[in-house]
Parts: structure tokens; sequence; C-alpha cells
């Protein structure tokens, strides 16, 4: 069973109906003693990094996911979900973040290499370049394109958390993971075939940890 | 790569799709889920539904509209016509809508863009903008109410203020394109698209397939718009796709 964190961010309606299109379970909540009874995690995300962080230690939840991490059980980011697991951003001054992956979010540059203008956000659909084609949130997912909506990218020294990216002007992380913390910078209830398949690879991993019970 | 996207406009009025009824393939063409799931098939990158229900019935029909749209494709939507509140956006919002597009309601009141900006983020705020040249002013301005009601403001400054309050999108129409069917309105999407830093979606002239690759190529667009000429099957949106990707322009 699935748990997605409700911090009062994000739109969790498009998840829950790929979800229950893809026939697994789940349910959402804000009390973490119910979060808790989950065989793996959702963190969505959709707004500022300093909110969300202020949203989820105002909550009570803070610790709990940190716990949670620590116990090696499963946890999907998405979007900014996934910038809250790494260490901080300089969105609206320095905020912390979970610090469970190496890296930082800050605002596109606004320029390629070559010093062209690039429109901000990063708004659309952009192709995947699979690091780890082995991953199991990649199995049978074709390396196609995923839709985008962020100002701010994750900048990290670290090549070994990058599962998949993308380009928009610099390398664009769009999957990244270390052991069961695993997160996408785009939507993959909005990203079609591709999209969709990562989550019910993650639905897969999830059940396969839960002991496969069911 | 980021690609360019080709987003259909499907008109909803009362809870259907009018125009589209060329589709005998579909069960019911006036359907706007089934329409929405047969567009996500082809290939659509996104869509907008633009609510044109003259009653409230209609406008309260919508929301059930775009909770089931929601529940049955995977690619991103917006919805517009008739949003004038933080809580008209906050209810499509929460039906699943991805962005809600203003248009009357913003020139109206630009506080609204900065509201739904604030409170939603401005990656769900798209501002819809109906441009007409104006010889007096040697540039575009911009009408309201459906393109009925000239107002004061010229398209750059009026990009440059949604912008600034917030708006992360703006889809332009050109009145003088629209309905024309001889191709995009390349000076005034150039115009806009290099005066704001937000993505600009060009809307009205499509009428071939060509003009999608000059829309791309000479003025810059992110997103290009069509309705009739997708609905009425002249071409389709895998032909369109195939057409321009060959030529050069990047699509998913």
């Amino acid at each position: 069973m699935i748990g997605i964190i409700d911090y009062g961010m994000g739109n969790l309606y498009s998840v829950k109906k790929a979800l229950e299109r893809l026939g697994i379970p789940y349910f959402v909540s804000e009390h973490t003693e119910e979060l808790a009874e989950a065989d793996g995690l959702i963190l969505p995300g959709v707004g500022a990094f300093r909110d969300a962080m202020n949203l989820i230690r105002e909550n009570g939840q803070f610790e709990f996911i940190e716990h949670w991490a620590a116990d090696g059980k499963p946890l999907l980011g998405i979007c900014l979900g996934m910038q809250l697991l790494f260490e901080g951003s300089d969105e609206h001054g320095e905020t912390e973040g979970f610090g469970f992956l190496p890296g930082f979010a800050r605002r596109f540059s606004g320029k390629d290499s070559q010093g062209r203008r690039l429109k901000v956000p990063h708004m659309g659909w952009n192709s995947l370049t699979f690091h780890q084609p082995d991953h199991p949130l990649l199995k049978d997912v074709e390396e196609g394109h995923a839709y985008f909506v962020h100002s701010y990218v994750i900048e990290t020294a670290d090549p070994d958390v990058l599962i998949a990216t993308s380009d928009y002007g610099e390398t664009v992380p769009a999957v990244v993971g270390r052991g069961e913390i695993m997160g996408t910078q785009f939507h993959p209830e909005k990203s079609s075939t591709v999209g969709i398949g990562m989550l019910k690879n993650f639905g897969a991993i999830v059940r396969e940890r839960s002991g496969a019970h069911e | 790569m980021l690609t360019k996207r080709i987003i259909p406009c499907l008109d909803v009025k009362e809870g259907r799709v009018v125009k589209g009824t060329q589709f005998v393939e579909l069960r019911d063409a006036g359907d706007p889920v089934e329409l929405a799931a047969f567009y996500d098939e082809q290939w659509a990158d996104e869509l907008v539904f633009l609510d044109i229900s003259a009653s409230h019935e209609g406008r309260k029909t919508m929301i059930d509209v775009v909770e089931q749209v929601a529940a049955s494709i995977a690619i991103p939507f917006t919805v517009g016509g008739g949003i004038s509140s933080v809580d008209d956006m906050r209810n499509m919002l929460r039906a699943g809508a991805d962005k809600v597009s203003l248009n009357t309601a913003a020139v109206k009141n630009p506080d609204l863009i900065t509201q739904g900006s604030t409170y939603f983020g401005s990656q769900c705020i798209v501002v819809a903008v109906d441009a007409k040249y104006d010889e007096s002013i040697g540039s575009w301005r911009i009408y309201t109410h459906g393109g009925r009601t000239p107002t004061d403001w010229e398209v750059v400054d009026w990009a440059r203020e949604v912008t600034a309050r917030g708006a992360g999108e703006i889809l332009l129409t050109s009145m003088d394109q629209d309905g024309a069917k001889t191709g995009f309105d390349e000076a005034l999407t150039r115009t806009v698209s290099e005066a704001v830093d937000v993505p600009v979606i060009a809307s009205g002239g499509a009428g071939a397939k060509e003009h999608f690759v000059d829309v791309f190529e000479k003025s810059g667009a992110d997103a290009a718009l069509a309705a009739s000429i997708f609905h009425y099957k002249e071409t389709s949106i895998e032909e369109v796709k195939a057409f321009i990707r060959e030529r050069g322009v990047l699509v998913r």
C-alpha cells in the first residue's frame, strides 16, 4: 500500500487517478501514524521549497520522513517533492531540505552554454537520457519524453544519483535516487506512457518490499 | 532537448464539445472525455478546454467535465473561459486541471493574476491574450470579451504586466489571423515571445502543416494551438508532428 503524504501543497488529484488506473492501492494522509502503515510513500509537491519545508515541519512530518528514509523504506518524491530530498535550495533564501541525496536546487540561469536565452520555467516535454537503464524504476519504460514544469534545477556533484537526465541548456536531473530514495523532477502522472510506466514500477517496488502479502 | 508542443483546443458548451463533429470513429464526438482520450492517443502534448457556456449550470457542468478528463488522460490540460475569481481557479485546479487560463477577468482585475500565481504557483496561471493590429498605435491592441471589446493595453506592455504579476505562460491569439487559415501571426508571436521570459503559445490561423513549421522556426513560439484544423480532420496531430519533425523541429 502506497501512502501519499499530504502536507497542504500540490495537486494530488492526478497522482491519485493515475494510481487508480494502474490498480495500485494507495491512501492520502497528513497523519504520520497512518502513513507509518504504508509500504511506500509518495512525497508530492508544487510551489516553493521554503513553504513546503515549513509546512512539513509544522505538520510534524519532518522527523517521520527522516526515520522512514533511515529505515530504508521506499520513498518517491515528485517535482518539488523530489527537490526536497536534496540538501537545500536557494529559492527565497537558503532553505535546508532533507539531505537524503547530495545536491542543491538553484534557479535556472535562463541561458544555455552559448549564452542564448532560455525561457524559465522549463515547461513542456523534454527527452530523457537513461543513465541506469537497469534501475527498477525504468523497467520496460521507453527512453522517451516527460512533462516538466519547474524554475529550479538540482545541481549535484554525484553522478551516481542520476538515473535519467534531460537537457535544458544544462543537465537536468530528471530521475534520481539512491537505494530506496527516489524522485522524478517531471510529473509522471502527466507524462503519458513514460511517466505512468515509472509510477507502475514504483508500485511494483513497494509491493515487493512489503513482502508481497497480497 | 525541450520539444515544441502541439495543443488542440476544445470548445465546451454546457458540458458538450462543439465543433469536433467529424470524428466518425468516436462513439460520441461531443463527449469531452472521449475527445480528450482521442487526442491523447494522437500524441497531443497538452489540451486546452475553453468553456463557452453562457449559463451558470453550464459552468458547474464544466467542473464535472474537468474531473472526468483528469481521471482519463495522463497529459496536462488547461481550462479557460469564464474564470473570474480565485475560487473559480481553485475549483478547476482541485477538479484536476493543471492550469487555468484568464482572459477578460485578468484585464478587468490584473490583481487576479497576482493572487492566482501566489496561491497556486505561476506554473498553473496562463493568461490568454487576444490581440489585433492597430495602425493608430503601430502595434497590437488587446481585446476582451471574446474579441468584442477593445482595451487601452498594447500587447507588449500587457505581456510584460502579466508576467511581472506571475503569469507562467501566455496563450496569444491573433485576431487578425484567427479563422483565416493562412498561417499563424509570426510578427505578433515573435514580438511577444522576445518581450517575455515565459513560454508563449501561438494561436489563430493554423490552416496547413507548413504553418506549424513557420511559427516554430520563425517566431520563437514554444507551443502552437489549433482547433478546426484538427477537429475537422484537415490533418491530424500525428501528421503535423511527422511533417515538422522531418523539417528539423523537435517534437515528442
